[in-house]
């Protein structure tokens, strides 16, 4: 990147962290990307909504997308980075269909979600924090989600299923199959 | 001016109107500590070191975002008060690595110093650490963020002095770095390695790339003749990072301190400064008089080339084709100083002590090899050089003054003030003036071109024709110019541009710290370096009409346009996508 000069050696590049598992995103995407972008564009504000539609819209949001939305905005791509990598709710890699999550909070603990979670992790044959190969299941753990009263409990997407037991798992799963 | 009156430490200040306790305090002689806070720049109350006590208030207050309010009783010393600072500390220190033996920073370092006045002896806290990799990935600046207190400090800098953004927080909690998108290496980014963050970082965080391993080789090798050239600024603040107050001015010393550490022969970049006056003055007048792209911009400082190559590549037409005075002096250091001096210029070693880290990027572009090898061969920040000095065990401010050596020693006071903002303006204005009217110039000093104000403009009347000028410094106001001339509403004729605040007197290799007041003391300096020299317009100095008599011919000719100009590159934003 920089020659010329035999002194100085560059050759340390620190890649960008995120590589997403599609090297460059398609066209028919980034269209998708464009038309979200030109939804919002000009209300105030237009980050946060921009961000949430292609999360929606994808499942995920690829770094293409966001340079997408700083030359849109006018804003450094940096600043579009530090608000996706802020919220856990973007999502910087592609998931699957259906995202688990699972309450990692105390209430969910004491009543037997290391169990649920092995159950998962079973039947999918896949561990926390990864994708099923099909990309139908993605296993994550979630802050309480305030239902503790029902504790364990797991969320597929936006259903809430509570009360659970190891084996209750496969039936859960099999409403998504 | 409503102001409102408190007690600090049973101490009565009347301050202004929203002043904050720290600020208040601070007029009433009375420190506070601080850690994330840069007056103006980065208010954020965000690493608690600044607690104080506010009585009735519920808890401790952040006195550097805490308004003073009238009839409030502030303690700043209390049991609470360092217990709680302390606390902070240790959790800052909770999260950092004991390197301080071997860190560059060390000795000079905010956290180092607060730890040790806290008398801090050991932290309750111990748990996991934060790993990441080391960034080296640019020619001038290294970026190790598990040093990082994430102040934020850089990023003030970066976004509001220089707009251009290239760093900003990533991830949140324990995960939080400050970087460049997609946590990438600088180089990746649009960071021009102006090294103001480096300025700035509290720590070891963000620092130059150390060279110095470079030249202690060479200067070791007996088949190298090296040679090395100091720019104009550094003859200022050499001082202050051996030990002595800011402004001190120390050529002479600077001068018998190189000599010591080995090197053949000791020259100035003073003398290319000269030099580019004559190019830069012929180009001008040949645009003015030949309906040449105007207004013409300076080319000396490399941030602003990378900067403009980044953000106005449209506008690339306007700047000078002249080489920065570091890559005119390495031109001819391998071609007209070798053939004089009979030396192999494969031999020839070229060392700059520069106060910019972005000069390091320079040295490196691909066309700064115009003498058939790379025309300088290594760049020294003016830290890294008293890093050197001190290695060396010179006792620097002992030494006796002594001169450079000729013929690249031979310099005036119009290429001293380079080191200053405006100061290549005036150093022109001087030339230009006597060449276009063939008259003497009587009163030399353009005091409308100097001092600290962001942009200045001013009309000269040079023979009968009203030049236009304009100054800038900080990339911030660098763009406010250019969207000045983007639009058409720009109509001067010549425009400086140096990208660190004050100009290279506040360069981002400069001795830390470097703030306002020690910019102001070592422009005064400068200009003090000039009023006392002998000569002090650049057309005067011998050396450069000897050069042009038995070397280049003539101002713009056909050995200038070789060795001494250069062409620009349109560089994408963004390049990490």
């Amino acid at each position: 990147m920089f020659p010329a000069n035999p002194q100085y050696h560059y050759e340390k590049e620190v890649e960008p962290k995120v590589i997403s598992s599609m090297p460059t995103t398609p066209e028919p995407v980034l269209a998708r990307v464009d038309s979200i972008i030109a939804q919002h564009r000009e209300t105030l504000g237009a980050l946060m909504p921009i961000l949430q539609g292609i999360q929606q819209e994808l499942g995920w949001i690829p770094e293409a997308a966001m340079h997408r939305v700083a030359e849109a905005l006018s804003m450094p791509p940096d600043k579009v980075y530090s608000v996706v990598s802020f919220y856990t709710l973007f999502s910087t890699k592609p998931k699957g269909k259906y995202v688990i999550r699972v309450c990692e909070s105390a209430p969910c603990h004491v009543e037997g979600a290391a169990a649920i979670i092995a159950e998962l992790e079973k039947q999918l044959n896949i561990k926390m924090g990864e994708v099923t190969p099909d990309r139908q299941f993605s296993l994550e753990f979630t802050s309480c989600v305030g239902i503790c009263g029902v504790a364990p409990a797991i969320m597929v997407n936006d259903e809430v299923h509570g009360n659970l037991t190891p084996a209750m798992v496969s039936q859960v799963l099999s409403k998504y199959k | 001016m409503a102001t409102v009156t408190l007690t600090i430490d049973r101490h009565k200040v009347t301050v202004e109107q929203g002043t904050t306790i720290l600020e208040a305090a601070r007029e009433a002689g009375i420190n506070i500590p601080t850690l994330c806070y840069l007056k103006d720049l980065n208010v954020l109350g965000s690493c608690r070191v600044c607690l104080v006590e506010v009585k009735g208030a519920r808890n401790l207050q952040a006195a550097c975002v805490t308004p003073a309010g009238e009839g409030m009783e502030v303690t700043t010393n209390s049991p609470p008060v360092r217990q709680a600072r302390k606390t902070a500390l240790e959790l800052i220190l909770s999260d950092h690595p004991y390197e301080c033996l071997t860190c560059i920073r060390s000795t000079n370092c905010e956290l180092q110093a607060l730890a040790e006045s806290f008398g801090i002896r050991r932290v309750r806290f111990e748990g996991e650490r934060v790993q990441k990799p080391l960034d080296d990935s640019s020619p001038s600046i290294v970026r190790n963020a598990e040093k990082c207190v994430l102040c934020r400090r850089c990023v003030a800098v970066c976004e509001k002095v220089q707009t251009v953004k290239a760093i900003a927080p990533q991830n949140r909690g324990f995960a939080t770095v400050i970087a460049p998108a997609f946590e990438a290496g600088l180089a990746r980014a649009d960071c021009v390695f102006c090294g103001q963050c480096t300025l700035v970082c509290p720590t070891g965080a963000l620092h130059e790339k150390d060279d110095i391993h470079l030249v202690w080789a060479a200067l070791a090798d007996p088949k190298k003749h090296v040679v090395v050239q100091t720019a104009p600024a550094t003859r200022v603040s050499v001082g202050e990072g051996m030990g002595m107050a800011p402004g001190s001015i120390v050529t002479g010393q600077l001068v018998a301190a190189l000599r010591r550490l080995g090197f053949d022969r000791v020259f100035d970049t003073d003398f290319t400064a000269d030099l580019t006056i004559m190019e830069e003055g012929y180009e001008l007048i040949h645009r003015i008089e030949t309906g040449g792209k105007l207004p013409m911009i300076t080319s000396c400082s490399p941030g602003w080339i990378k900067y403009i190559e980044h953000f106005y590549p449209e506008l690339l037409e306007h700047l000078s084709t002249c080489k920065s005075p570091q890559q005119m002096f390495g031109a001819l250091a391998k071609t007209y100083y070798a053939q004089k001096a009979g030396i192999d210029p494969a031999d020839v070693y070229v060392v700059s002590i520069m106060p910019c880290t972005a000069k390091k990027f320079e040295a490196g572009r691909d066309e700064m090899s115009s003498s058939g090898y790379a025309d300088v061969d290594v760049v020294l920040t003016t830290r890294e050089l008293c890093r050197m000095f001190k290695e060396a065990g010179l006792d620097f401010a002992g030494l006796p003054e002594e001169e450079y050596d000729a013929p690249f020693g031979i310099t005036t006071g119009a290429a001293a003030i380079f080191g200053a903002t405006g100061g290549v303006m005036e150093a022109a204005l001087r030339t230009a003036y006597e060449v276009l009217t063939g008259k003497t110039l009587e009163a030399l000093d353009f005091e409308t071109v100097r001092g600290l104000e962001g942009i200045k403009e001013a009309t000269v009347d040079v023979g009968g024709l009203p030049v236009r000028v304009a100054v800038a410094h900080t990339l911030g106001n660098a763009r406010k110019v250019m969207e000045r001339i983007r639009s058409g509403e720009a109509d001067y004729h010549f425009i400086e541009i140096m990208c660190c605040p004050g100009g290279c007197i506040g360069g981002g290799g400069q001795p830390i710290p470097t703030d306002l007041e020690i910019r102001a003391k070592r422009i005064k300096a400068i200009y003090d370096v000039d009023s006392k020299m002998t000569l002090r317009k650049s057309h005067e100095n011998p050396a450069v009409q000897e050069l042009y008599r038995d070397f280049l011919e003539k101002p713009l000719g056909h050995k200038s346009h070789e060795l001494l100009h250069t062409h620009y590159v349109q560089r994408k934003r963004h390049q990490n996508m």
